[in-house]
């Protein structure tokens, strides 16, 4: 399999304080891997860091066969001004963007889509409303809608299943895993230790480094979660600079 | 009767006419940028900005007069210099952002006023700070129309990265670069109906016209586009029943218009369909699903 993300030694953070430390690895094309770690651990930060929000501190991300701004991402519910004046249908055609671009028309086959993403996650009916009115499990739906619609390779999930009943949660996760079956690569922040096991095959645990990474039954060990809640220490303003040979040292 | 007080005075003064035209062209180029303003929580940014740009614009008058072209050239230099600064002052030394707008901005408001008090007339710095749109000339009436036909053609160019990065600004930076400059261009844009607005209404009054439209139009619609129509739909409606209240009274033409789109503002506050106040006292019975 080839990689489809590979992780150079990277450093991601804010003012120079470091919320992913030396991470290295790959993730395979079409793989389905579930980030885990204790809050503060440097999931979302990771992520930003694979969608180009952020940029590394030190090392890098490789995206090979990937254009710049071409990965999918949900972002946090929280991230979203939902007092905005916007209709659920203009928001989920914002996922177009790449084919429509700023000015780009929306035809009827975008049109078609567009209804159709908006039916596969179940909001019909709501099109014309405004997202302000939507409960947080609509709101999240909509979210994957717009997703849907930008057709990605890659597909980054920031915590996409948080407080969601268990009907929509199986909604949600069986998109998930139609993406999986498409050989979409998928990475999700998640906290269910539960669903991680059931449904994602592959496990990345995060507590600023990474504590463990490979097939989730060997990853989600109560050792290697112990480890992580241990590691997640604060956000230390006296911390002296990294020097390179504290870096955890790998064979070559 | 009606028609004496309603429609004689732009039959019978030019000047009416030429005010009402001016009115209706700052209507349609404030009213959506006033729209915008609200949504990204910049209304009291365009007030600061409409205090920032005075000294350049007042450069500009001083050199070539009533010319719109120089005071928007100076105005756009000014209001960026203002906004840049206080962007890098921010950022370097953790003052926060809102803190040194005000700072740049009332120090430039303070140097405007000290160069048209200085180089211009009593009578210009009236003008400059209260406007006066019953003394419109072509050149100034052409300046605001093509103002206003900039900000419209330009706001159809940004407008869907302008939205997108209001609602969700992080996801914008996913699929596009456009998101700072569209920003950027609506600065631009904002000075320049300033600077059209300062013809009318004058520095202290031209932002009024862009930001109560904007606060009357969301007491009726959730969705932006009915949105700007209603705000267009207001500004004109207060630029004309204010004109005419100037004309029969001795009320000053801009005090008049911002006093009018008050009154509607005032009466959408209470009346508004949504999130009125009377339809809050009064609510109709809920519904079944």
């Amino acid at each position: 399999m080839t990689a489809q993300l590979t992780f150079e030694d990277v450093t991601l953070g804010y003012d120079r304080h470091p919320a992913v430390h030396h991470l290295s690895g790959a993730v395979d094309a079409g793989a389905l891997l579930a980030v885990v770690g204790p809050n503060g651990a440097g999931k979302s930060t990771l992520f930003r860091g694979v969608v180009g929000l952020l940029k590394p501190l030190a090392g890098r991300i490789v995206t090979p066969g990937l254009g710049p701004r071409t990965i999918a991402y949900l972002p946090q519910i929280a991230d979203i001004d939902r007092s905005f004046p916007i209709s659920v249908i203009d928001f989920v055609s914002t996922g177009l963007w790449r084919a429509t671009g700023i000015f780009g028309g929306i035809g009827a086959a975008a049109r078609k889509a567009i209804a159709q993403a908006i039916a596969v996650v179940g909001l019909t009916g709501f099109e014309n409303r405004g997202i302000g009115t939507l409960s947080g499990g609509q709101m999240q739906r909509l979210l994957f809608a717009r997703v849907l619609l930008q057709d990605a390779r890659v597909i980054v999930l920031d915590e996409p299943f948080n407080a969601m009943d268990a009907k929509t949660q199986a909604d949600l996760l069986a998109l998930v895993a139609h993406w999986h079956a498409e050989g979409r690569t998928v990475l999700a922040a998640l906290h269910d230790m539960e669903m991680v096991r059931a449904h994602f095959p592959q496990t990345l645990l995060l507590a600023r480094e990474a504590v463990a990474w490979g097939a989730t039954s060997e990853v989600l060990t109560a050792e290697n979660l112990l480890a992580a809640r241990r590691m997640c220490e604060a956000f230390d303003d006296t911390a002296g600079t990294c020097a390179p040979e504290h870096r955890p040292s790998r064979a070559a | 009767m009606i028609s004496q007080i309603f429609l004689t005075p732009f039959s019978e003064f030019e000047f009416m006419r030429r005010a009402l035209a001016a009115v209706i062209a700052l209507a349609l180029g404030g009213g959506p940028i006033g729209v915008f303003l609200m949504l990204r929580r910049m209304s009291l940014v365009g007030d600061a900005m409409a205090h920032a740009i005075l000294p350049g614009a007042a450069v500009g008058f001083l050199l070539s007069g009533l010319n719109l072209f120089a005071m928007t050239t100076g105005g756009l230099v000014a209001g960026f210099a203002v906004a840049l600064l206080a962007g890098l002052v921010s950022r370097s030394t953790g003052v926060k952002e809102d803190a040194s707008l005000a700072t740049f901005y009332l120090a430039s408001l303070a140097l405007g006023v000290t160069i048209v008090s200085v180089k211009g007339t009593n009578i210009d710095l009236l003008h400059v700070l209260f406007g006066n749109i019953l003394a419109m000339d072509d050149p100034t009436l052409l300046l605001v129309a093509v103002n206003a036909t900039i900000t419209l053609l330009v706001l159809a160019v940004i407008y869907r990265p302008l939205v997108i990065e209001s609602v969700d600004p992080l996801f914008l930076r996913t699929v596009s670069r456009a998101g700072a400059p569209a920003h950027l261009v609506f600065l631009a844009l904002i000075v320049i109906n300033l600077v059209s607005g300062f013809q009318a209404l004058g520095t202290l009054l031209a932002v009024g016209l862009m930001i109560l439209p904007a606060g009357i139009a969301r007491f009726w619609s959730r969705d932006i586009t009915p949105m700007i129509c209603i705000a267009v739909a207001s500004a004109i409606a207060s630029g004309y029943i204010g004109l005419v209240l100037s004309f029969q009274t001795r009320i000053p033409s801009g005090p008049a218009i911002i006093l009018v789109a008050a009154g509607l503002y005032l009466g959408s506050v209470l009346f508004g369909r949504i999130g009125g106040v009377v339809p809050q006292l009064f609510p109709r019975r809920h519904l079944e699903a």
